[in-house]
């Protein structure tokens, strides 16, 4: 037994556990959802040369909560992913985990304080079977020394059991991961980071490229995700499908933010019309009235 | 299989290790279908059949040695190449870094009159060296390893030439046959072994150790599975936390350990080397790998494929000695062997992934 191998068997149980009591825990904010954010940003900048990609953003994720990131393309949401995910760091602002400013450098740094990042199209390995990606980048291992090898048969059992967990019922976890869905591969990615004991999931468009039936399936893991105490950041350009799920919602617009508020706060049509444009979708319609009958 | 799977609390219903009752039990020739190698066994077969009724001669167990040998000669580098292949990248400066090795332990030992094995142990830091230049150029740059290894490979070439110019005098090395520990490295890397009245040369064992190695590395290690990774999707496999960077490096560093035995064994075969040595190798040795079922993309392949790859190299080479035709004929035999094999695996493929 060695300490890899004990660390992923006790992962799952350990943020079902742990994440519900975080919340009444510690109260020492206002807020009225109380409990610190696991994910607090403030006032986040960040600047690609002379192009400014992000200004001022500010959103926090709690346990057990859904915050949705809207905007169109070009609004700097991939951006504010990078930063969350650790691939790019800001240029103002602060960025807590937990409560502790920080700065990450690498990917792998997110991983290990509990962010998990589902990437749209790059989620997954497509020729590696199934098993292999689950444990990407965290493959458990028996043996010592030179002889350190794969534990094949818990890796690919693992796989099985959990991606049952999630409902999802595989026929053969040898296959390339390529040949599943878009959902299925999304739902495998989630699955993963949950079982990995991630405290903060982030989804860049989960739903982008999939029909109506493969969005409702990997919304219904967004929630069980949620549900199992998880804080999820959902990015999506669907007001429709964020509303769904959402506890809060962030609006950007040519990388500033447009709007913030809580669930209880904004309907669905209000979300609708902001994150269409608002404002201009009233004068592009003007517009075009004007310019029919001429 | 041990009993410790963990089997978290609620799993409902029909977890067990039993196979799904919607998976009708794969054939074990749909379970073939699906190996990378099966392209190169295949064609091995063929070859082997082809040879057996155009060549006498083929047959017999001194041939049979003879193809061998002529196989574990491009199978040593075949092996790192395929990895490094199915890691996404290519090195176009493998078949003259061969050379650059031999000399390298070759004129370190003379020109210090030292024991051979100091000359050899520097030229494995020197090689080594080089693969991490090579790694690490890439893995920085972020250019194509098509770019930076034909740089390489282009230095190495000049390097060889008029470094050897520079310090012999003429184009090869010295004979070293008469100094210091030239006896034990030549049983290390170029000794033969007799069973009954055959003789196998020992690269051929060093060939089977180099596969049997990287099998091992790729099927059940972690380091395998970043290989895997990084050659399927950089960015995924980045993005969970796999050392990108230095799986690649590492992946140059085998090519470079593997271009060190074939030194070695070229260098004491011969006693001297020639500088202008290996230019056109590296293609033999990528096409070997390809053969063997290697994506040229990346993410996907074997190293017992670049083994048969390797093979039918061999026996092609050899067998058209034995079946007395003109040799021109192997390059012919090379290229079709390649567009074969490329179409039968790409055509496998597709089956073996649609069909699951």
């Amino acid at each position: 037994m060695n300490g890899s191998e004990q660390a992923a068997e006790q992962n799952p149980q350990r943020d079902l556990q742990q994440d519900p009591r975080q919340g009444p825990q510690q109260d020492p904010q206002p807020a009225p959802e109380a409990g610190e954010p696991l994910v607090a940003l403030d006032g986040v900048s960040k600047y690609y040369g002379n192009i400014r990609a992000l200004e001022g953003v500010s959103l926090e994720v709690h346990a057990g909560e859904v915050t949705c990131v809207l905007g169109d393309n070009g609004a700097g949401k991939s951006t504010l992913i990078k930063i969350i995910s650790g691939l790019h760091q800001h240029d103002a602002g602060t960025f807590s985990i937990e409560g502790d400013e920080t700065r990450l450098s690498k990917p792998r740094e997110a991983l290990d304080r509990g962010i998990a990042t589902v990437y749209q199209d790059l989620a997954v390995v497509p020729l590696m079977p199934v098993w292999r990606n689950f444990f990407l980048g965290s493959e458990p291992v028996k043996g010592v020394g030179p002889f350190k090898r794969l534990d094949v048969e818990r890796m690919r059992e693992t796989t099985r059991a959990e991606l049952l967990r999630m409902g999802i019922d595989l026929r053969d976890v040898d296959q390339p991961i390529g040949t599943l869905s878009g959902g299925e591969r999304q739902c495998v990615a989630i699955a993963r980071a949950v079982y990995f004991g991630a405290k903060v999931l982030v989804l860049d468009e989960p739903t982008a490229a999939l029909g109506v039936k493969q969005s409702g399936v990997v919304l219904k893991y967004v929630a069980a995700a949620r549900d199992a105490g998880l804080g999820v950041v959902l990015i999506t350009h669907n007001p429709h499908h964020a509303y769904l799920v959402g506890d809060r919602f962030i609006l950007l617009k040519r990388g500033t933010m447009a709007g913030s508020h809580l669930k209880a706060e904004i309907g669905l049509d209000e979300l609708t019309r902001q994150m269409a444009g608002g404002s201009e979708l009233e004068e592009l319609s003007h517009e075009l009235e004007r310019l029919g009958p001429a | 299989m041990t009993a410790t799977a963990p089997a978290p609390a609620p799993s409902p219903g029909k977890t067990g290790g039993k196979a799904d009752e919607r998976l009708l039990r794969t054939s074990l020739l749909r379970k073939l279908l699906g190996r990378p190698e099966l392209g190169a066994v295949v064609g091995a077969l063929a070859v082997f059949v082809f040879f057996s009724f155009a060549a006498d001669s083929f047959l017999r167990t001194a041939s049979l040695s003879t193809v061998l040998y002529a196989a574990s000669t491009i199978g040593i580098m075949a092996v790192p190449v395929a990895l490094l292949m199915i890691g996404g990248e290519f090195d176009l400066s493998a078949g003259v870094l061969v050379t650059s090795s031999a000399l390298t332990s070759s004129m370190v030992s003379y020109q210090l009159t030292a024991n051979i094995w100091v000359g050899v142990l520097v030229s494995l830091l020197v090689t080594l060296a080089i693969g991490v230049f090579n790694g690490f150029l890439l893995t920085r740059a972020q250019l194509p390893s098509f770019i930076i290894t034909l740089g390489t490979f282009l230095m190495l070439t000049g390097l060889n030439l008029g470094l050897t110019k520079l310090i012999s005098g003429t184009v090869s090395t010295k004979s070293i046959s008469d100094m210091e520990g030239f006896e034990s490295a030549r049983q290390v890397f170029a000794s033969q072994i007799t069973i009954g009245d055959v003789n196998f040369k020992i690269t051929i064992l060093w060939w089977l150790a180099l596969v049997a190695v990287a099998t091992w590395i790729l099927l059940r290690t972690r380091a395998g599975n970043w290989i895997f990774a990084v050659g399927g999707n950089k960015d995924a496999a980045r993005a969970v936390g796999v050392p990108v960077m230095k799986t690649k490096i590492g992946l140059y560093m085998g090519v470079a350990f593997a271009a060190w035995v074939s030194g070695q064994h070229l260098l004491f075969s011969f006693n001297e080397v020639q500088s202008g040595e290996g230019v056109g190798n590296e293609l033999i040795y990528i096409i070997a790998a390809v053969i063997g079922g290697c994506l040229i993309t990346g993410g996907y392949g074997s190293a017992i494929g670049s083994a048969f790859g390797a093979f039918i190299f061999g026996m092609t080479g050899k067998g058209i000695v034995y079946a007395e035709w003109d040799a021109d004929w192997y390059k012919f035999f090379l290229g079709a062997m390649l567009l074969l094999a490329t179409l039968l695996n790409h055509w496998v493929r597709k089956r073996a992934e649609a069909t699951k």
